[in-house]
């Protein structure tokens, strides 16, 4: 019985749940968990303003430019661009101080080169802006054009009438969109791996490989993975109700359990005439 | 022409032979009005005849390709540089609007601001007001236009009428030397109508400066000081509405006169 056992070990190698669990949090790992999550976050964000800035340059006679960029971003593999930016720092004369620095040793985290991180993280937020700028159109566009008129006669700048009246108006549009890109942000990032970016995906596959099973890393990876996109999805959902509530209904006495448990507002709900009267006011569904 | 004889001090409006094209389409043919302090002046005219473009043009909604438009002895929205007409800043134009108040057809309320919200937005914003000051005067103009119990409402919680009172003040809030309506009544239920007239009425009693393009020839008869009938992009016919309504001296402004009266 042992020596078939055996024998059996050598051609077919069982899968070891408790190497899951055992690794599930070690700390290489819930280091790349953070990794992933600053670089998905920093990466959103600015994607997200570069996005806004790109669809507003496009409204100037820097058109070209902005559509220049979105010609090459949307043009050209991601993976491309990281291979690109990750390197672009010898080019630059600046590898040296980027690396040299000890950001993450002094937050307790294995070494990074920064060179990797900070082009791991331009190429990420580029690739997003040119994306983005085509949800932030789709979002401010479908604005009845009769609002930032009423602002503009009211004596409010471009700006100011984009501040105020129209991007919290957008963001119900912009919101569901820009939810899936960051889900889809926080699962890109493992591209970074290539280029020596010890985010979670580099982390679990590296310990994967050098204990010979990478199986149950693989499965540490998407127990972490759908962690994060599942809590980001009630966020996303919360976001979505806010925006909604607050566009067309007003948040009105609204508790945080009843924002969290999607109970929206307790006003009464509108009548049909009114809900018409909504719609010719640019409250648009 | 009595218009010329107005003095630039008394004088709110001045445009001047105003030209607009739609691409090769000439919506405005040299269209000239003026208006004086503390005048109502109504405008009417078949759908097409260009009195919402020119409206639009005294704040510069429209851009004009020639002529010349002052509000107050300031020009609006252009420039005389060597003969030509040249784009104002951003910044002029926006100071010579928020002088100018304007009504629209559909209200075009903010939706996310509540009745309260969106009458202190621009004074806030854009006159420096602090918050109280501004909720003060807020609250006394919901209150002038009979809608102080709606203060915290959304504007998809209001009637039309409603929601076009609250832009009224809105309007208001900014002290403006001069109102412009555009077919504020057309987007409401016959039953709506009045409410809105009402405080447009009391609005020109007060001696407030207004242009008001309407349908509504009651308003035009009982509250206009003049009545400007405009057709295919040129004014035909101006009057006293007691004159202009009984005795119209044009073919067309007879014609347009008798189809509304058909169409009531």
């Amino acid at each position: 019985m042992a020596s078939t056992g055996m024998y059996m070990g050598v051609l077919a190698q069982q899968f070891q749940w408790n190497i899951v669990w055992q690794f599930l949090f070690k700390p290489a790992i819930v280091q790349g968990v953070i990794i992933t999550v600053v670089l998905a976050v920093l990466a959103q964000i600015t994607g997200t303003v570069i996005g806004l800035l790109i669809y507003l340059l496009r409204r100037t006679i820097l058109r070209p430019v902005a559509d220049f960029y979105i010609w090459i971003f949307r043009g050209t593999p991601l993976l491309v661009q990281l291979l690109f930016l990750t390197n672009i720092f010898p080019y630059l004369g600046l590898t040296r101080a980027l690396n040299s620095s000890t950001i993450f040793n002094d937050l307790g985290f294995q070494y990074i080169p920064l060179s990797a991180f900070l082009g791991a993280f331009l190429a990420f937020s580029f690739n997003e802006g040119a994306y983005m700028a085509e949800i932030m159109r789709a979002g401010i566009d479908a604005i009845d054009p009769g609002q930032m008129e009423a602002a503009k006669s009211l004596g409010m700048s471009y700006g100011l009438s984009m501040r105020r009246v129209i991007l919290p108006q957008a963001a119900r549009v912009i919101i569901p969109p820009l939810g899936n890109e960051f889900n889809s942000m926080l699962k890109t990032t493992s591209l970074a791996s290539a280029f020596g970016v010890l985010e979670l995906y580099n982390a679990g596959a590296g310990i994967g490989q050098s204990l010979f099973q990478p199986l149950e890393l693989a499965v540490d990876l998407s127990i972490w993975y759908l962690l994060m996109t599942t809590l980001w999805g009630f966020v996303q959902s919360y976001l979505e109700r806010r925006f909604n509530a607050s566009t067309t209904d007003g948040m009105t006495n609204t508790t945080f359990l009843d924002r969290i448990l999607g109970r929206g507002n307790k006003s009464p709900s509108p009548t049909k005439e009114t809900t018409a009267e909504a719609a010719i006011s640019g409250g648009r569904r | 022409m009595e218009q010329q004889q107005l003095s630039n001090a008394t004088r709110m409006v001045d445009a001047r032979d105003v030209h607009k094209f739609f691409n090769q389409t000439e919506v405005l043919r040299g269209v000239s009005l003026s208006v004086a302090r503390g005048e109502v002046v109504v405008i009417i005219g078949p759908s097409g005849s260009g009195k919402t473009t020119f409206l639009r043009c005294l704040n510069h909604l429209e851009k004009i390709q020639r002529g010349t438009i002052t509000i107050d002895g300031e020009n609006i929205g252009y420039r005389q540089v060597n003969g030509k007409l040249v784009e104002d800043q951003e910044a002029s134009i926006a100071k010579v609007r928020a002088q100018i108040g304007m009504v629209f057809q559909r209200f075009n309320l903010f939706p996310h601001m509540t009745a309260l919200q969106n009458i202190i937005e621009a004074p806030i914003h854009v006159l420096g007001l602090s918050q109280a000051e501004a909720e003060a005067s807020a609250r006394a103009l919901l209150a002038k236009v009979g809608l102080d119990h709606k203060a915290d409402a959304y504007p998809n919680k209001l009637s039309g009428g409603q929601q076009q009172r609250v832009a009224i003040a809105r309007a208001l809030a900014m002290n403006p030397k001069l109102m412009l309506f555009d077919e504020a009544t057309s987007a409401l239920d016959p039953e709506l109508v009045g409410e809105v007239l009402k405080v447009m009425k009391q609005l020109a009693e007060e001696g407030m400066t207004m242009v008001v393009v309407t349908h509504e020839m009651g308003f035009a008869r009982e509250v206009a000081d003049r009545v400007v009938v405009m057709d295919q992009g040129q004014i035909i016919e101006q009057a006293p509405p007691a004159q202009l309504f009984n005795d119209p001296q044009q073919e067309r402004t007879r014609t347009f006169l008798g189809m509304v009266a058909r169409a009531n």
